[in-house]
């Protein structure tokens, strides 16, 4: 699918700097921390590091594979509070049990995603507008549903979700690299997985050539909606309360991670582990200045300037690859954009 | 527009003072605008200002807007209407009351607001709680918890907002005066917000280690932080004093249980009664404080 695919050996090492060179924007993040302060990089700290990017990390991947299809998801924020305050209700107030809360909690959010991706794949609503009346009506349906109470007393498992430990990792960091690895094999390993690539790279193409785009779509939203509604889960735990105010902006979060972890805007191009490394990065930054004691006016000016220094940082390392520019179209692609 | 609604409004007052002379001069009538009735915050508030228009001898009328400013406007123009001699308005939004309280400034009834103001047009007084007062009353309590020694952390609300930056600056003034012994060694946003809350005290314990106390611009934020603090495996929720502020149910049960120890509660029904007194006092021809600072109280049981 590139220009530069004849060329090897360039490509290689072309790939070997987008991968790394986000990486190394991460560790010079680390190497900054650990020499400003001695607490960053000890074992307690960077679990924490790890399990507080668990929640975005987890919503970031279904907003990248919506991404990769070139759609949008803004309503994660609100299918997470949505969703938590969903299950936990059932749990609290209607007697089931933990795992039948989780369920319930994740099906609700699946069912919300489904919905979305069904306005954007059959009805044709653009993603941006699908998604954004997702997000008021899940928002509406969480306050409406608890009106506006925060769901409180959570039975030991649901917070076990949140707070516990598996073999000694915690369990928010268990469900994270599980998420990852599942991500990794529907990507990379299934046909839906695979055409989702190809159907943001080039959408009429894919449907030329016979690739179910509107399953696929639908299979993304889904996702992302169930993500979201596991992330709900693990915050719940962790507070032990869902509250129906959960999740304000946690689209932008996880769009941060996103496109700071090089998946491009226009469809087609990104990856998981970029996405991983973006949640690590913004989680470092507000993890590094709660350590600093950095007062609260000059947090918000930090984390701008950090995410966009990271971003060009990015892109200047990508440019340095003789012979190819950052988002050149390839030969054979269509300059005019597709609607999707 | 602005001539009729006057005219109407003198032509209905001197209906009113036709029909009982007596008692328009004797017992003045209030009226008063609450936001909404669905919230027991506002009846309570309510109640405070029934009984002080009771003892004050005047007569109160109430009209619920239930959360609508357009239900709110039409609620205010029935006041204006009806001729009443003051006015008390608890807005649903400070910017969409302001063309009432213009209107009611044109029919020349005077206008106080309490706990909510308006963004606009001549107000009497504000009545509301002091929230500078209730950040001293948070750092009195966690100071005397302490035994005057000891490191805290303040978790701040959203930068900018009246109420972070007036319980904060009552808080870290009463240390500053009145118990030097007790340091703050972290000040960090977590923007009222219960999971914003946990991550942040949990950074903070790992920075600083374990602290004596924690006092939270809100009751989420330090609800987080109890969350925080149950999940590290080196420090225990009995070690460390939490304080929150705003008296949320989930705090009181958080009081009661022993995990919180105190939050600092706003008193609605003294709102609502010394908005009614600052109103007839101005009646009465005395002077009004422009803003009148309504005391907090705590909540240790």
């Amino acid at each position: 699918m590139n220009a530069s695919a004849h060329t090897a050996p360039r490509e290689t090492r072309g790939r070997l700097l987008e991968r790394f060179g986000l990486l190394l924007c991460l560790l010079l993040l680390v190497l900054v921390l650990s020499l400003v302060t001695d607490r960053f990089l000890t074992v307690d700290n960077l679990t924490n590091v790890v399990r507080q990017s668990s929640i975005n990390a987890i919503i970031a991947v279904g907003v990248m594979l919506v991404i990769l299809t070139r759609g949008i998801d803004l309503s994660v924020g609100s299918v997470l509070a949505f969703s938590s305050v969903f299950g936990t209700t059932w749990l609290t107030q209607g007697g089931v049990p933990v795992p039948v809360a989780i369920l319930l909690s994740v099906g609700a959010g699946v069912v919300l995603g489904l919905t979305s991706g069904a306005l954007v794949a059959y009805l044709r609503i653009p993603p941006f507008i699908a998604t954004l009346g997702m997000m008021t009506f899940a928002r509406g349906a969480a306050l409406a549903y608890t009106q506006g109470q925060p769901v409180s007393g959570l039975a030991g498992g649901y917070r076990w979700a949140g707070a516990g430990e598996l073999l000694g990792v915690p369990v928010p960091i268990v469900l994270l690299a599980l998420v990852y690895l599942l991500g990794y094999l529907l990507l990379e390993h299934t046909g839906p997985g695979r055409s989702i690539r190809a159907i943001g790279d080039n959408p009429e193409a894919a449907r030329w050539s016979g690739l179910p785009v509107r399953r696929v779509q639908l299979l993304v939203y889904g996702i992302s909606g169930g993500l979201a509604a596991l992330a709900g889960v693990i915050l719940a735990g962790r507070l032990n309360s869902a509250q129906p105010t959960a999740g304000v902006f946690y689209e932008l979060d996880a769009i941060a991670a996103v496109v700071v972890g090089g998946t491009s805007f226009a469809g087609g191009k990104g990856s998981l582990s970029g996405t991983l490394i973006g949640a690590l990065l913004i989680a470092s930054i507000n993890n590094g200045m709660n350590l600093l004691n950095f007062p609260a006016d000059l947090q918000a000016i930090a984390k701008g300037a950090v995410i966009i220094l990271a971003l060009l940082l990015y892109r200047q390392l990508r440019r340095t690859r003789p012979g190819r520019a950052v988002r050149a179209p390839t030969p054979n692609e269509n300059p005019e954009p597709h609607p999707s | 527009m602005k001539t009729r609604i006057r005219t109407l409004s003198l032509l209905l007052g001197s209906l009113g003072l036709a029909s009982a002379p007596a008692l328009a001069q004797e017992e003045p009538t209030l009226g008063l605008s609450v936001s909404t009735l669905n919230n027991p915050f506002f009846v309570t508030l309510v109640e405070g200002a029934t009984i002080a228009a009771n003892e004050g001898g005047a007569e109160l009328l109430v009209l619920d807007a239930q959360d609508n400013p357009s239900t709110e406007a039409a609620n205010l123009e029935d006041l204006i209407a009806q001729g009443v001699d003051a006015i008390l308005i608890n807005p649903t939004d400070a910017d969409a009351v302001v063309p009432s309280v213009l209107a009611a400034n044109d029919a020349g009834i005077p206008v106080f607001t309490v706990d909510r103001s308006s963004a606009a047009g001549a107000v009497v007084a504000h009545v509301a709680s002091d929230n500078v007062a209730g950040g001293r009353l948070a750092g009195e309590f966690l100071c005397e918890q302490l035994g005057g020694t000891g490191e805290v952390v303040e978790l701040e609300g959203i930068a900018g907002t009246s109420a972070a930056r007036d319980r904060g600056a009552g808080f870290n003034a009463y240390l500053a005066e009145e118990c030097p012994g007790v340091e703050v060694v972290a000040r960090q946003p977590a923007n009222f917000n219960r999971a914003e809350g946990l991550t942040v005290f949990e950074n903070i314990l790992t920075s600083t280690g374990p602290v004596d106390g924690v006092f939270a611009h809100n009751d989420e934020m330090v609800l987080g932080a109890i969350e925080a603090t149950r999940a590290a495996s080196d420090v225990s929720v009995e070690d460390i004093v939490f304080v929150g502020f705003d008296a949320v149910d989930d705090a009181r049960a958080a009081v009661a249980e022993g995990s919180l120890a105190a939050t600092v509660a706003q008193q609605p029904a003294l709102i609502g009664a010394l908005g009614v007194e600052a109103a007839l006092a101005y009646l009465e021809g005395e002077s009004v404080r422009e803003s009148v600072p309504v005391d907090l109280q705590l909540v240790t049981e």
